[in-house]
């Protein structure tokens, strides 16, 4: 196995409203950001996600390729998934050998339209998409299976909420609620392998586990009031191995980190979150890339020596990816 | 100074929508259901999955093609209350998504419950499919689930004609004319309010008639949150109250006074409607309202 690092990240400040940018526009910033800390103009791989349905138009991921200068033609995949997959891809790909630096990126506009019932749309199209079930509802019924005590989840929404007026990137809200914010953003990350990362930063984000599970699609075929394709996940990667110092989790509602925290089997003295994570900043398709940057940006500043990030899709946590990072 | 930005509506829609081919599970139970079943397929393990699914999700392996009529009972899982519909919702109506678990299946079905109000659900409340009346091979041949049936509601009315007896005709005339009208008692000598024919007491015959003032204290007194056609107010306050030289208190209402403000030997005074609009009746009297003198001791 090739060692690959996180050698830099970059987000937009997101926001809760359309500000009129395209989508290139939206990610050049990220972008640039990312090749400045690097120094590279181009990579031996791009990757990126997004979702059509978010803009309500086709290969959106194609146009915002005009971010990246796309000539001569350039090595470039794309998930129709969060970027946190779009980066596992890339990091397979890097495994290949040939190649040895790769570009990630993840952005949305969910402002655009009606994020809740466009959420519909993602659910099988015979026994859940014509019941017209929602986000919220989704989150609803994953809730009532776990019956947390609703002043722990006011707390965490508490928590989050702060940590995010904190964060330069994330949003102002108010301290309760419970729903994630509307956002629009993007985010960049460089990957490197062997020699390279050392030489591209000073503190490569090392990624020693990352492993992705998914489980039953629909909802009634599961418990909802535990993940296990996050703990699999979370086995597979060796989160257990070490001392976690920091864990970004893609929890958009207070429930989901009280069972991911369990599936990831995250003791006590983990900080959870210190970005405001989703409750705090929710850019649909950059969310889950931004918990492996935010993961990473512990370990680039020195600030930590093992940290996980995680990223999640599907109705009520189905698909989950959890990725170990280490100095 | 900048321009307006330039904004237009956009509408992602594939007209008639698409056509989706079923499969012969999913094929299979959506025919049923539009014959009104609900089935489920057993997997190679045992279990009966609802819905189906053409592979068992605990193992992939292909199901069996035993189907299994199930339900059409079940019981809540977990449920989420939507208090404001949205337009694909299956109800306009406040309800329920819920997690169901119908008889015989060993996974949850997932739907609408109307439940009325959040009140009147929880994990393990019983409920029914509510057919639509035109199916058609779709899951929403179920138009939604129902709470099982546990209580009923029986209104109950009964009308009635009462003539007022004497002695309460009597005391009635004296409210007409602005006074209460009692009596004493030549035993025991206790004067009573309304006028009565006979001493509770003693158990003899009252002969001896006498006026009381308009005047009193209050003995006791309840605060009346639910409205009450004969109350002009919410909150409203009734009392016992003792009038000046009577023996037993009277009930009326207490008002010109901030509920929180009565309090047991309070002096109060009658308030009465004007003259012209009186009738035979308590209605006479709005209610007893302060007079400002200092209480009474009980």
């Amino acid at each position: 196995m090739r060692d690959v690092a996180v050698v830099a990240f970059a987000q937009t400040h997101h926001t809760d409203h359309d500000t009129g940018v395209s989508e290139p526009e939206l990610i050049l910033p990220a972008i640039d950001e990312v090749r400045e800390k690097t120094g590279l103009r181009s990579f031996g791989f791009t990757c990126s996600g997004s979702c059509d349905y978010l803009a309500g138009a086709p290969f959106s991921f194609v146009s915002a390729l005009d971010a990246l200068g796309a000539w001569p033609p350039i090595s470039e995949s794309h998930v129709e998934m969060d970027g946190a997959w779009a980066l596992y891809e890339a990091w397979v790909r890097l495994q290949h050998g040939d190649v040895d630096t790769a570009l990630v990126y993840g952005f949305g506009k969910s402002s655009l339209g009606n994020l809740r019932t466009i959420m519909t749309l993602q659910l099988d199209p015979y026994y859940l998409e014509p019941l017209g079930l929602d986000q919220l509802s989704m989150a609803g019924l994953q809730a009532s299976a776990l019956g947390a005590p609703q002043e722990e989840l006011d707390e965490i929404v508490r928590r989050s909420r702060a940590d995010g007026r904190a964060n330069p990137y994330a949003l102002d809200l108010p301290l309760e609620g419970g729903e994630p914010p509307i956002t629009d953003g993007a985010a960049a990350v460089v990957l490197a392998a062997g020699d390279r990362a050392g030489e591209l930063c000073a503190n490569p984000a090392y990624i020693r586990g990352i492993a992705h599970r998914i489980e039953p699609h629909y909802l009634g075929m599961r418990d909802l009031s535990r993940s296990v394709s996050a703990a699999d996940a979370a086995r597979a990667a060796g989160v257990g191995k070490g001392r976690v110092e920091v864990a970004e989790l893609h929890a958009q509602f207070a429930h989901e980190e009280i069972i991911l925290r369990q599936a990831l089997e995250l003791p006590a003295e983990t900080v959870i979150n210190p970005s405001g994570g989703p409750l705090a900043a929710n850019p649909v398709m950059a969310t889950g890339l931004i918990r492996i940057g935010e993961a990473a940006s512990h370990i680039l500043d020195g600030r930590a020596a093992r940290t996980v990030g995680h990223a999640a899709g599907g109705p009520c946590l189905q698909h989950n990816l959890v990725t170990v990072l280490e100095a | 100074m900048p321009s307006e930005p330039l904004v237009a509506d956009h509408v992602l829609e594939f007209p008639g929508g698409y056509t989706r081919t079923t499969g012969p599970v999913i094929g299979r139970f959506l025919t049923e259901l539009r014959d009104g079943r609900i089935v489920g397929v057993r997997t190679a393990a045992g279990r009966v999955l609802v819905p189906p699914l053409e592979y068992d999700p605990d193992s992939g392996d292909a199901v069996t093609g035993e189907y299994v009529e199930v339900g059409p009972a079940g019981t809540v899982t977990a449920w989420t209350w939507v208090e404001t519909p949205l337009e694909q919702h299956p109800l306009d109506r406040p309800f329920a998504w819920a997690l169901i678990r119908l008889d015989g299946a060993d996974t949850a079905l997932v739907h609408a419950v109307d439940a009325g109000n959040a009140k009147a659900l929880e994990a393990g409340t019983r409920v029914r499919p509510v057919w639509s009346t035109n199916r058609r091979g779709h899951i929403t041949d179920i138009s939604y689930f129902a709470p099982e049936v546990t209580k009923i509601v029986s209104p109950v009315k009964a009308a009635y004609k009462i003539t007022a007896s004497r002695s309460l005709t009597h005391f009635l005339e004296g409210v007409k004319r602005g006074v209460f009208v009692g009596c004493r008692c030549a035993n025991c000598h206790k004067v009573y309010v309304p006028y009565r024919l006979s001493c509770p007491e003693c158990g003899i015959a009252i002969t001896d008639e006498v006026e009381l003032p308009d005047t009193g204290t209050i003995t006791t007194f309840a605060i009346n949150n639910l409205p009450d056609p004969r109350a002009p107010e919410v909150p409203f306050v009734s009392a016992y109250i003792l009038l000046d030289g009577a023996d037993v208190p009277m009930i009326a209402l207490v008002g010109g006074v901030p509920a929180h403000q009565v309090r047991q030997g309070m002096r109060v005074r009658a308030e009465w409607v004007p003259e012209a609009e009186r009738t035979l009746s308590m209605s006479n009297i709005r209610w007893f309202t302060p007079t400002g003198e200092p209480d009474a001791e009980l």
